[in-house]
Parts: structure tokens; C-alpha cells; sequence
């Protein structure tokens, strides 16, 4: 099976689906003739031509607007938004458009696109190359949120996402894409080539969309995450001994609710944890969950642990970050009493 | 409907990508001297021809000539070699600082250091500008510090913005420079939201907005053009043209419109376009629109023809998509050999001079650098403190934040 980076997986993934299906086109900053700054889009303009993948002027809700439009015709855009940081200009678009168009319509017009952005710090990004802003679109009803955590998932999350019928943000932890970074930002990261979730199968598949994944069994504690975070939770899980069982959310609308009150009802113990900032993060979302799911099962309060509620810092990015330190005081603390 | 044809999607690209050979045959380069200068009063609809064009002074012999010539004396010419050098040492350290990890990220003006050094110069103490992150003549040439610019590109101890922002993102109200912002174009409806504000307290100061070529493509560029036209804002929206948009060519953002500078003619804005790498002749349009936004005339768009020499940042290549030899091509040659030849044409300089305020400045920057690694680089020595990434969201810290707080120790 061939190896690849997430880098790499993303952009067979949008091989596979521009291949099969006519209507779906890529286009966004950068990602024509160049094949975007990260270059998830690479080759996809030379070899599908350039009505199919095109640079589009920095107009992030023109990139979106465009996007729903060419939905509503019949095809299937998949746009790519350089950072998440920069999504905010076309986020009219997003919530008042994509999400809405089925319901305000009856379904006489939807919105199959996906919108495609790294998200997420570690990369002395500063405050526009490292924010996280998922919650702001799992608030949004009509929207799907994904977020991979490795080659694998990304390659069959991606093609799930392009194929499906309803809006989705696609949001790609940028921090992932070459290695599994588990927060020891001082060590080097191991390559995807030496981990067998980058192993990714060639040709179509998919991870559907809704359905997490126990990426480390335990008895101790569960550990809710997404993205990067997966992996520092790991390694917190490894590092502090504890038996935490640690789930991979994937897709955080729709949530896969099962996984998650089957896992807590069986621990009885429950972290939570982000990088996006902790007020109204989606952890907020997935303690209430867990609270109305589990309460008879918990034996301590449901933990948080997640970026501050600060922008995010340039200088003191290590300080910032909910490392594996972080996260395994929270695993101790969660074992206390 | 029997005689419809299939359509088709247009994309523009590039005439030449790497591996072919650099083409700027299509740019239309009118003589130096040749574009004549409207009064800062004629009507709008009288110039539109100004948005086509090329307004340049330097010719090809190192003369000022032409209406625009004469805008200033010797020593003002001086004055802005020396900063276009300080500018363009300053890029160069900064740049291998980055390589040697002193900072995470960095970005050169390189080829277009004339423009923000020559704009600098026609604005008055008091006056805003609203700059990219490709500005830093501005400061430059308005004598900020360069220890505090460095100090801020190391987040350092000494970093006037506590190491929260990322290098280059410089802040000085008291330099009439805002804050700058990676999300591109937002700053230019600011600048003129500023420009409003000086009209509602009817001051006398005006602001400049910066944009690139390709953020024009953004709406907020759109914003602010039609707020200039409706309320004649005194502000000068400045579109720097420098060809490329990290690896997408200007025709992209410019799509159909024959200039950047003609955007503005649709919201019956004036609008020139200068030869950006002419110290001379952007000083001179500079005065030129900045004295129509202190009269009260309103708004002006000025578009500078320009070529960005360097990569797009330290995190760029663009050898994946332009040819490595499009610089050395591009017609409007080097903005500081071209005012150093234009000295030296008259007398007041020489390539000895030349060469020995070259050493100067390099030493300056050099002693520059050294007292900002006192206080520490990105990775090591001083460092801002962890408890600033806590300060300064809002004025008073809620209680959320005074525990977190605690909580991280600091
Ligand atoms: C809202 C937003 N979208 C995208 C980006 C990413 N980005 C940073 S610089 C850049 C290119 C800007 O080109 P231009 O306006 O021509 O300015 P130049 O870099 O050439 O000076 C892009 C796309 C951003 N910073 N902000
Ligand atoms: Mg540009």
C-alpha cells in the first residue's frame, strides 16, 4: 500500500473524485499552475486542465459565493481557503448561504460543496496562521465539520465529504500534515511514512462521514479529541500510564454520540480536549453531551482542556498550546478520588 | 437557439512560466517626463487618461524630466537613497537572521523599496497610514527605530508588541503607522474610516491605505473605494502593483480591467498610475494626491508600477512559478540604482560615496542587530513574558481569564 503525508492523501483524494465525477472542480488562492502554498492541490491543473482547477482572486467570500453558485448549477466545488484565519470574510456565505439554501429552498437548491482549510497552530504561525475555529461552524445549522488526524482518515474523509449531498468544512490540521505531531514541539516528528495510519489505500474509498474512531483503548478515562490533538492525548496517555481510552472524533457534525457515552459509561471519567479557545469551544458542546448521556455513569466532573482564551500568541506559541503536559495533569486529575 | 455555442471557462495566465523566457513586451511603458500634471483641483472626468498611463520623471539617461520633475531638491533626493539603502540592508540582515532562526518568518520589499520611502516624505506629522506588511519604508524613512523594528521581528524582551504578533507586524500610532493585520485588505476601508473621522473633527490630517494587487480583490478594497466616493474622504488609497500575489499573477485580481488605477474610475475616484521604482515620480504623485486629500478634494487612487524581486515571504519559492530571470527583465529596472545615477548625473554623488554609504548603512544595521540580540531572539536569550500573552485582550482582564491565568502558572 502506498505511504503518504496527509498532504499527499488530501490531494489523491481530490485525484480520485475529480477523476470519477465531472463536476467536481478545485479552485481557491494559489491552487491552479502552483498547486497551493501547501501543496495539497499540486499537479491537479496540468492534469484535469484549468476549467477544472484554477487560481481564484483573493476574495474568500467570492471563493465561497462562486462555490455556491456552481453547487446550485449541478457541480460539486471543492475550494480550498488558504488558512482558516482567513475564512471570516466569507463566512456570510457559509452561514447565510450553503448552510441555508436546502431549508429556504425546500431542496430545490443545495449546496454539495466542501470548503477545504488548515487549521490549527505549531507552526509560529502567529494570530493568522493558527486559529481553530471550528465551533464556528458546528453552531451553524445545515453545516458538517470534519477534522482528520491523519493520511488515512484525510484521503477517506475528503472524498466522503466531496461526495456528500450537504455543505462541508473540511478543515485540515495543518500541523499534521507531514508527521503525527504529538506536542513535544523540541523533538522531531516521526514522518507519516513510519506510522501505519499512513498507509493509505490508492483509488476510492471512503471513511464516512459521522463515525469516530477509538484510536487508543482504555479503562481509565476517555479522552475526547480531534485533529493534533489526537496525538498529543496519546502521548499524555503514554507518558503519564494511565489507561485513557482515547477517541478520534473525525466528524464533528454529525457527532457520533455512540462511541463517545459507550466509552464514558464504561470509564466513568471524561477529558475533553481543543486547541481553539476554551469558551464556547466545542468541547462545550461534548461536555453537555456527556453530561445529559452519562450522568449516572461519572464519577468526576467532565474536564476541559484547550487553547486560552487568548489570540493566539506568536512568541509564547509553547505556552499557549494545550500540550501533552497540559493534557496529562488533566488525565491525573481526572484519576483523583 | 439552433446557433448556440458550447461555453467555455477563461482563465488568464501568465505569458511566460518557469522555463520560458520573460516577457514584458505587453507593458506599455510610455517616455519619462511624457504624462502631463492636472491641477490638484481639475475635474476627475478631465484625467482619466492618468489611469493608463505611466507617470515617470527618471529617463533612461538618469534625468528628471516632465511635468512631475522638480519636486525636490538635492538633498531630499539624498535623503531618500539613503533610506531606500537603510530599507533594503535592513531586509537583507532580517532575511539571513531568518535563516539562522532568529525569527520564524520574514519579508523583503526588495525592488520596491521607492515607494513607501517616497511616500513617507509627503505626508505630515499627524497623518495615518493604514500599510501591508511590504511597508516598511514607511517606517524607515519616518526614523523609527530600527532596534524596535528587529525587536519585534525576534519577539524579543524588548518586542513593543510582547512577542503576540508575528514578525513584521509592526504597530506605531506615534509614527502614523496602524497596526498591521495578516488578513489581507481590511485595512484599507480603515484608512478610510480614518480619513472620515479627521473630516467629522475637521482636523487637518489625512490617511493612506495600502493594498496589493491582488487584495484589490478583496471586498473590503471595494469598501473603501465606494465610502472614499461618497463621502470624499481625505484619504490616498494606494495600490501597489507589484505583479505577483505569492504565485498568482496580477491579471487574476485585475481580471478584465485594463489598470488597477481604472478600479477607481468607476466610483468617479482619480486615479494615476506611477512608475513604483521612480523615487522621483512617486514623491511627486504622492504630493500630487496628498495635497487633494488636505484641500478637502477627497480621495485619490494611485497605483505604483512595481515588480516584486523577492520571494513572497521566507516561507516562499517562486521558482515553482515564474522564471528565475523575470526580475532581471522587468523594464523598469532597479528604483535605487535609478536615483543613485540621477545624483551622481548631477554632481551631488558618486560611486565612492556610494560605496562608502553602503558601509555605513550595513554598519549601521549591523549595530542595529547587535543591540536587539541583547535582548534575545526567537529562540533564545530574553523573551517576552508568558504572562503578556494574558494582557491586553481586553483593558481590564475578565475573571475567565485572570484564572486561566493561574492556571498556567504565570
Ligand atoms: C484574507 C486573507 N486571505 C489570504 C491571505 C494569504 N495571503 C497572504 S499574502 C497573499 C498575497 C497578497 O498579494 P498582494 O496583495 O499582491 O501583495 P504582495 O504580497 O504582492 O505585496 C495571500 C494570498 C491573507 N493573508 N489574508
Ligand atoms: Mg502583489
Amino acid at each position: 500500500m502506498p505511504r503518504m503525508t496527509m498532504i499527499e492523501a488530501i490531494r489523491d483524494a481530490m485525484h480520485v473524485t475529480m477523476a470519477q465525477d465531472p463536476n467536481v472542480v478545485v479552485f481557491g488562492e494559489d491552487v491552479g499552475y502552483f498547486g497551493g502554498v501547501f501543496r495539497c492541490t499540486q499537479g491537479l491543473q496540468q492534469k484535469f486542465g484549468r476549467s477544472r482547477c484554477f487560481d481564484a482572486p483573493i476574495n474568500e467570500s467570492g471563493i465561497i459565493g462562486a462555490a455556491v453558485g456552481m453547487a446550485a448549477y449541478g457541480l460539486r466545488p471543492c475550494v480550498e481557503i488558504q488558512f482558516a484565519d482567513y475564512v471570516y470574510p466569507g463566512y456570510d456565505q457559509i452561514v447565510s448561504e450553503a448552510a441555508r439554501l436546502r431549508y429556504r429552498s425546500n431542496g430545490d437548491f443545495t449546496a454539495p460543496l466542501t470548503i477545504r482549510m488548515p487549521t490549527g497552530g505549531g507552526i509560529h504561525g502567529g494570530q493568522t496562521h493558527s486559529q481553530s475555529p471550528e465551533a464556528l461552524f458546528t453552531h451553524v445549522s445545515g453545516l458538517k465539520t470534519v477534522v482528520p488526524s491523519n493520511p488515512y482518515d484525510a484521503k477517506g474523509l475528503l472524498i466522503a465529504s466531496i461526495e456528500d449531498d450537504d455543505p462541508v468544512i473540511f478543515l485540515e490540521p495543518k500541523r499534521l500534515y507531514n508527521g503525527p505531531f504529538d506536542g513535544h514541539h523540541d523533538r522531531p516528528v516521526t514522518p507519516w511514512a513510519k506510522h501505519p495510519l499512513g498507509d493509505v489505500p490508492e483509488g476510492h474509498y471512503t471513511v464516512p462521514l459521522g463515525k469516530a474512531v477509538v484510536r487508543r483503548p482504555g479503562k481509565a478515562v476517555t479522552v475526547l479529541a480531534y485533529g493534533t490533538m489526537v496525538h498529543v492525548a496519546e502521548a499524555a496517555a503514554e507518558e503519564t500510564g494511565i489507561d485513557a481510552e482515547v477517541i478520534d472524533l473525525r466528524t464533528l457534525l454529525p457527532l457520533d454520540l455512540d462511541t463517545i457515552t459507550t466509552s464514558v459509561t464504561k470509564t466513568g471519567r471524561c477529558v475533553v480536549v481543543h486547541e481553539a479557545t476554551l469558551t464556547s469551544g466545542f468541547g462545550a458542546e461534548l461536555c453537555a453531551l456527556v453530561q445529559e448521556h452519562c450522568f449516572y455513569s461519572l464519577e468526576k466532573p467532565i474536564a476541559r482542556v484547550a487553547g486560552w482564551d487568548t489570540p493566539y500568541p506568536h512568541a509564547q506559541e509553547w505556552d499557549y498550546f494545550p500540550g501533552p503536559k497540559r493534557i496529562g495533569e488533566a488525565l491525573i486529575n481526572a484519576m483523583e478520588g | 437557439m439552433s446557433d448556440s455555442i458550447p461555453l467555455s471557462l477563461q482563465v488568464p495566465e501568465p505569458e511566460v512560466r518557469p522555463g520560458g523566457k520573460p516577457d514584458f513586451s505587453g507593458v506599455n511603458i510610455p517616455r519619462a517626463g511624457t504624462v502631463r500634471r492636472p491641477d490638484v483641483d481639475a475635474s476627475p472626468a478631465d484625467f482619466r487618461d492618468l489611469g493608463y498611463t505611466i507617470i515617470r520623471v527618471l529617463n533612461r539617461d538618469g534625468e528628471a524630466v516632465g511635468p512631475w520633475a522638480g519636486a525636490l531638491n538635492d538633498e531630499q533626493a539624498l535623503q531618500g537613497l539613503r533610506d531606500m539603502m537603510k530599507v533594503r540592508a535592513f531586509d537583507a540582515r532580517m532575511l539571513m537572521a531568518q535563516r539562522q532562526g532568529k525569527t520564524s518568518f520574514y519579508m523583503q520589499c526588495l525592488g520596491e523599496e521607492a515607494i513607501s520611502c517616497a511616500f513617507q516624505h509627503a505626508l505630515s506629522p499627524g497623518d495615518m497610514n493604514f500599510p501591508t506588511y511590504r511597508q516598511q519604508g514607511l517606517l524607515v524613512a519616518g526614523g523609527y527605530p530600527l532596534v524596535d523594528m528587529m525587536c519585534q521581528i525576534f519577539s524579543n524582551e524588548r518586542d513593543p508588541l510582547h512577542g503576540r504578533q508575528l514578525p513584521v507586524m509592526y504597530s506605531s500610532k506615534d509614527h502614523g503607522f496602524f497596526s498591521i493585520s495578516g488578513n489581507l485588505g481590511t485595512q484599507y476601508i480603515q484608512a478610510v474610516g480614518w480619513a472620515m473621522a479627521s473630516a467629522i473633527k475637521g482636523d487637518t490630517r489625512i490617511a493612506a491605505g495600502w493594498i496589493g494587487d491582488g487584495s484589490t480583490a478583496e471586498s473590503d478594497f471595494h469598501a473603501a473605494l465606494v465610502f472614499a466616493s461618497t463621502y470624499k474622504a481625505p484619504v490616498v488609497l494606494n495600490i501597489v502593483n507589484n505583479q505577483w500575489a505569492i504565485s498568482t499573477f496580477q491579471g487574476i485580481a485585475r481580471g478584465g480591467s485594463g489598470t488597477f488605477a481604472a478600479r477607481g474610475h468607476g466610483f468617479g475616484i482619480p486615479s494615476l498610475r506611477v512608475d513604483g521604482n521612480d523615487y522621483l515620480a512617486v514623491y511627486a504623485v504622492a504630493q500630487w494626491a496628498i495635497e487633494r486629500a488636505r484641500r478637502n478634494l477627497g480621495p485619490t487612487v494611485v497605483e505604483y508600477v512595481t515588480y516584486r524581486v523577492a520571494a513572497h515571504s521566507t516561507s516562499d519559492d517562486p521558482s515553482a512559478y515564474r522564471p528565475k530571470e523575470e526580475s532581471d527583465a522587468w523594464p523598469l529596472g532597479d528604483p535605487i540604482e535609478r536615483l543613485k545615477n540621477y545624483l551622481i548625473g548631477k554632481g551631488v554623488w558618486s560611486d565612492d560615496r556610494h560605496a562608502q554609504f553602503a558601509a555605513e548603512v550595513e554598519a549601521e544595521v549591523l549595530a542595529a542587530q547587535k543591540d536587539a540580540e541583547k535582548h534575545g531572539t526567537l529562540h533564545s536569550g530574553g523573551k517576552p513574558s508568558v504572562r503578556d500573552m494574558f494582557e491586553g485582550v481586553y483593558k481590564d482582564m475578565p475573571p475567565h481569564l485572570r484564572r486561566q491565568r493561574q492556571q498556567a502558572g504565570v
